[in-house]
């Protein structure tokens, strides 16, 4: 069973502000049945036009789903427009004393909704679902992706799928997700955080593991390879191969190339020599 | 509150006479079956009785008993020791609405060289028999079809496949879970070469399971160690849960007619007043090929979860073919696979009784669940919608 907050069962079992207002100012739908849940949301504003003076729900889900309508529409109550935009999934999910991680899409339901209701109000047409299709089962694009990854610091696709369903169908499409992941991250955390000393063992070890990985493979499009001998202090010991071995330019790619790869991913201390065959 | 549990599938109460029969292992009775004395020369003696017992309930002898730790070792042994004795062979037979006991280890041996059929089933959840006898071939390791389905109950004609396989080289193996005491089953009349069982599903303990190997069938152990079970299956015996899975059996036996009448009497009554006092509500699976205990019931527009939830506010306990309480994201791959829509996949639910259910709570929830359906189907965007077709 899941673990839901005291909050969310209250919610779910005497959810506020059930129904849909006739002469809604704004309407928003989110979600579909065969994604196995789905909110619409209205909302009045008062007379001034100001504030936000009455929302109602409608929702088709879980217990989690109902909770987090319940959630929204009582958030929104008393703010302006500008207020209420400002709401994120994760206030949404904060209101009720946190989701489970794999309840986190009825936070995002909830967000979604809320937006194309502003949207409609404002006279906008709904924004058509502009990027591309990364998810077919759950019908999710790489904008929907990459939104929900940087506003919530999504790290894995198991968390992707957990925030708005993508790849928790077929999987076809967990390639796609990790790229657009990979491409976000990247961006962000340029550094990787490398650990403050290596010791001995472990310097070998990643010494050996960025050889293979990273530099082995692009000298073996040239013909050539490389062969690691020993590692004394800061100073790696390598033999050349293949066309790197009679190559006339060799010792720009050891300095250049390999010792540069290694003091990236390694250790900035380190020296590469070569051994002669 | 009262719990009223109508979740028989997914596990049972251990009968009392079956905890009766297992307290002395967890005390005086402590003793290692394997051992030379007559301590536990006592312990060997009711182990030999228990399998005489569950061999006695599925018409076998116990020499083709081996205990194992659940229903998916049970699975996962046959399968694997069918294509072991069989190499050459890389075509394996099962269905799409497996238990993912089989189901999973069949996706994951297709990744490893095998061919799998996973042959579909009609709206009402049987089986295309066409579509088994056309996949047959000279490839084929192992026929793995499950007795009955555990979501909606129907029954697969598993006599009619295995003795289709009688003169063929091909090994037939049922995951019989669901079906071992609820219907009857005479292994000397079905030409069945495996049959899985698990305790807890019949009022035994947890962790106990049975894998019937028909003599004469070739066999490797999937658990590798001592001489117990004759080397067919390593490790110390469960002797308290074994013991108790004996008496377990003994009691189905007994039950069984009751099981077919006042069980099945109580379902259907169950089902026909849900049906009845809910609209757009439907049943899943043919009512004329189900075990006595289980109904599947969709009620359209609305969530499984939530239905669940609220029923658990009330005691009752029955489960759903939702997505939201599996944790994954798609509705249940049995009513998928049966072409179940969207609208009354995701509120399905699973009632399943046992002969400890009563009269009065089967009243209870009749009484109960209408008024649950009603108000989620208020919250419901599609209902308005829905409802007006």
């Amino acid at each position: 069973m899941w673990e839901y907050t005291d909050k969310v069962k209250e919610h779910f079992l005497n959810p506020r502000n059930v129904g849909e207002i006739k002469d809604a100012d704004g309407l928003g739908e989110a979600g579909s049945m065969a994604c196995g849940d789905a909110l619409k949301l209205t909302f009045k504003l008062d007379e001034s036009g100001n504030k936000i003076a009455d929302a109602k729900f409608q929702t088709f889900g879980c217990a989690s789903a109902i909770a987090s309508s319940s959630a929204i529409t009582e958030m929104l109550k008393g703010l302006t427009l500008e207020e209420a935009e400002k709401i994120t999934n994760d206030d949404i999910a904060q209101y009720l004393g946190g989701l489970p991680k794999e309840k986190m899409h009825c936070s995002v339901l909830g967000r979604d909704a809320l937006e194309k209701a502003i949207l409609c109000y404002r006279g906008d047409a709904e924004k058509k679902t502009e990027g591309e299709i990364v998810c077919e089962c759950f019908g999710v694009t790489d904008l929907e992706i990459q939104r929900v990854i940087k506003e919530n610091h999504l790290s894995d696709i198991e968390m992707v799928t957990n925030y708005v369903k993508a790849g928790g169908g077929c999987g076809k499409c967990h390639e796609k997700i990790q790229d657009i992941i990979d491409k976000i991250l990247g961006k962000e955390q340029p550094a990787k955080k490398k650990p403050v000393k290596l010791t001995n063992i472990q310097k070998i070890r990643l010494v050996e593991e960025t050889l293979e990985r990273e530099i082995k493979p692009s000298l073996k499009q040239d013909g050539g390879n490389i062969e690691l001998v020993d590692v004394d202090g800061n100073t790696v010991f390598v033999k050349l191969l293949g066309t790197c071995a009679t190559c006339s330019v060799s010792q720009i790619t050891l300095k250049d190339y390999v010792e540069k790869k290694l003091r990236e991913l390694v250790t900035p201390e380190l020296v590469v020599e070569e051994v002669g065959s | 509150m009262k719990t009223i549990y109508l979740d028989n599938n997914a596990t049972t109460r251990v009968a009392p006479e079956v905890l009766e029969e297992m307290l002395p292992c967890f005390s005086e009775l402590y003793g290692n079956p394997s051992s030379m004395y007559g301590f536990a020369e006592q312990v060997e003696k009711k182990l030999r009785e228990a399998r005489s017992k569950v061999a006695s309930l599925l018409g076998a002898s116990p020499n083709e008993i081996i205990f194992t730790s659940c229903g998916t070792e049970s699975d996962s042994t046959a399968i694997c020791a069918a294509i072991q004795s069989a190499p050459e062979k890389k075509h394996i037979i099962t269905s799409r609405v497996e238990h993912p006991a089989v189901k999973n280890l069949c996706e994951h041996l297709s990744r490893n060289g095998y061919r799998i059929t996973f042959v579909p089933v009609d709206a009402r959840g049987m089986l295309d028999m066409d579509y088994f006898y056309r996949h047959l071939s000279d490839d084929t390791a192992i026929v793995s079809i499950m007795w009955a389905n555990n979501e909606t109950g129907v029954i697969f004609p598993v006599e009619e496949m295995a003795g289709a396989l009688k003169e063929k080289d091909i090994v037939f193996h049922t995951d019989a879970v669901q079906a071992v005491g609820k219907i009857p089953i005479d292994m000397n009349e079905v030409d069945i070469d495996m049959l899985s069982l698990s305790g807890h599903k019949l009022h035994a303990p947890k962790g106990v399971g049975v894998l019937y190997v028909r003599k004469g069938t070739k066999f490797s152990p999937f658990l590798i160690g001592g001489h117990q079970e004759h080397g067919r299956r390593g490790g110390t015996e469960n002797t308290a849960s074994i013991i108790g899975l004996g008496r377990a059996c003994e009691l189905a036996a007994e039950h069984m007619k009751e099981e077919n009448t006042r069980i099945k009497a109580l379902r259907d009554r169950l089902e026909s007043e849900l049906l009845n006092r809910i609209p757009h509500s439907e049943i899943n699976g043919d009512p004329a090929y189900r075990l006595p205990n289980t109904t599947s019931i969709g009620f359209e527009y609305i969530e499984g979860e939530a239905i669940l939830l609220m029923m658990n506010e009330l005691g009752i306990c029955a489960s759903s073919g939702s997505a939201c309480t599996s944790g994954s994201l798609e509705p249940s791959h049995v009513l998928r696979a049966m072409g179940v829509p969207f609208t009354s996949a995701h509120g399905t639910i699973r009632f399943s009784l046992s002969i400890y259910n009563t009269d009065e709570e089967v009243d209870f929830v009749i009484e109960k669940l209408p008024p649950i359906i009603k108000r989620l189907r208020e919250m419901s965007p599609f209902w308005n919608k829905g409802a007006e077709k």
